[in-house]
């Protein structure tokens, strides 16, 4: 049928290497969602609140990261910014990519979670003496939260994923690494398909950890 | 005291407050009534500094509500406020609920937040509460949650903006008891509301607002028994 013979016993050689390549995935990949997060909660506040150019920033970072492929955004950082001679290091240019795809998703998110969040809760903090930052950060935001979870848990998922881009760019993430091996050994498939492995296992881990944690913080 | 004189409010241009001059005095209990957009609510939130003013000035104990550099989350611990729609937060418990802003907006210290919040709480009758989520409460325990929040800032003064319309009738009594409560205690209350029966028994004085107007203003006996106004008669007529 096909005479292709598989090699396995140069994976499970690098397997070591291959899961310490995971670990820098899930690192990028959670540092790009904290960033993502902040500048996406700001971005969706711009929209939802100010005028101006500010909210035209926003607006245009959003229509970027939603509507170009994600790779374009990772080359822009990589080779883009070259242009201008700011030559970042391969994982400044994954965490810089990732970090703007996510916050553009992220705004859409949050500027939903703002919105179904009754005004009249703000209206009653600011009754109580509250200032602004202290009704947000105390009052609205943490309902947003809960609101965007489910999202917010997809888009890291998402991120883990998107990271293989990675490889595009010389930075060994998984992908990067398990590229390196394969095209030392030609066992590409044999690679890729127990990267593919490593990688659902991530992908489970996250949604299982995000279900407890869920469960741990929504009590009410 | 609340001083209020010649205050006009527009939404737009949507003229809501035409001209309002009234006075509350330390200790009164003042019950606002009318119809449904006739400016009440509206009154209350200029008060407070939530809503903003066109014309005219509201001083509370002598500080200008509405005048430029006066710190309004200062001037708002003076005057708690409870909704209509409850608005308690979801995210807290009945005791964060309380002690989150004497922690945060006073100052206190945790242990002493949670004292102020647990004797709040106990005083509208929710002490056997503490710890649970909002969620798990029926309107009215929400309703009395949202007053001991309020409360538990010390306020001189209650703003009470239609605090029972939103509940089911079998639940508007608790929340009036408690209403009535602080009014024995001697709070200075100024009070939105559609309950007549509340607002004969327990406001020294009853104000009539009509299409942004106070149309009528006086003890609750000559307001309920001696309406001068027409419109004040019909009004009366209508919800009996």
């Amino acid at each position: 049928m096909f005479d292709y013979n598989f090699h396995w016993r140069p994976v499970i050689k690098s397997l070591p290497e291959l899961l310490e390549a995971g670990l820098v995935t899930l690192q990028v990949a959670a540092l790009s969602m904290v960033i993502g997060i902040v500048i996406g909660l700001g971005l969706a506040l711009a929209r939802l609140h100010l005028r101006g150019p500010l909210r035209w920033l926003a607006t245009a970072w959003v229509e970027i990261a939603r509507n170009t492929p994600a790779l374009f955004q990772l080359f822009f950082f990589g080779f883009g910014m070259g242009a201008w001679g700011i030559h970042l290091s391969p994982f400044l240019i994954v965490l810089a990519g990732l970090s703007f795809n996510n916050a553009g998703y992220l705004a859409e998110n949050f500027r939903g979670g703002f919105q179904a969040v009754p005004e009249t809760q703000l209206r009653a903090a600011r009754s109580l003496g509250m200032t602004v930052w202290q009704a947000y950060t105390r009052i609205v935001i943490p309902q947003v939260f809960r609101i965007v979870y489910y999202p917010l848990t997809n888009q890291m998922v998402w991120a883990v994923l998107m990271s293989s881009l990675g490889m595009l760019v010389g930075f060994r993430e998984l992908s990067g690494e398990t590229q390196f091996f394969a095209s030392r050994t030609y066992r590409i498939f044999e690679y890729f398909a127990v990267t593919a492995i490593i990688y659902y296992v991530i992908v489970k881990i996250i949604l299982g950890a995000s279900r407890l944690a869920a469960w741990r913080l929504f009590r009410y | 005291m609340i001083e209020i004189r010649g205050l006009h409010k527009y939404f737009g241009e949507l003229h809501v407050l035409k001209g309002i001059d009234l006075d509350v005095h330390n200790g009164e209990v003042l019950s606002v009534i009318g119809a449904s957009g006739s400016g009440k609510s509206t009154l209350l939130y200029c008060i407070n500094g939530l809503e903003p003013i066109q014309q005219g000035r509201i001083e509370v104990d002598g500080t200008d509500v509405h005048a430029r550099g006066t710190d309004l989350n200062a001037l708002r611990q003076k005057l708690g406020m409870v909704f209509q729609q409850w608005n308690s937060f979801p995210h807290l418990t009945a005791l964060e609920n309380v002690a989150l802003a004497p922690r945060i907006v006073r100052g206190l210290p945790r242990a002493e937040a949670r004292e102020v919040a647990e004797r709040q709480l106990r005083h509208v009758g929710l002490g056997d509460k503490l710890d649970v989520y909002p969620k798990a409460l029926s309107g009215g325990q929400q309703q009395r949650l949202a007053i001991a929040r309020a409360l538990a800032m010390e306020p001189r003064y209650m703003l009470f903006d239609e605090a029972t319309s939103a509940l089911d009738p079998e639940l508007v009594g608790e929340v009036l008891d408690t209403m009535r409560l602080l009014a024995e205690e001697g709070m200075t209350m100024i009070c939105v509301t559609h309950e007549m029966g509340f607002a004969r028994d327990v406001s020294d004085r009853v104000a009539f607002f009509h299409q942004g107007v106070i149309e009528e203003i006086g003890p609750p006996a000559e307001i309920f028994g001696a309406p001068a106004s027409e419109h004040l008669r019909k009004f009366l007529a209508k919800i009996r």
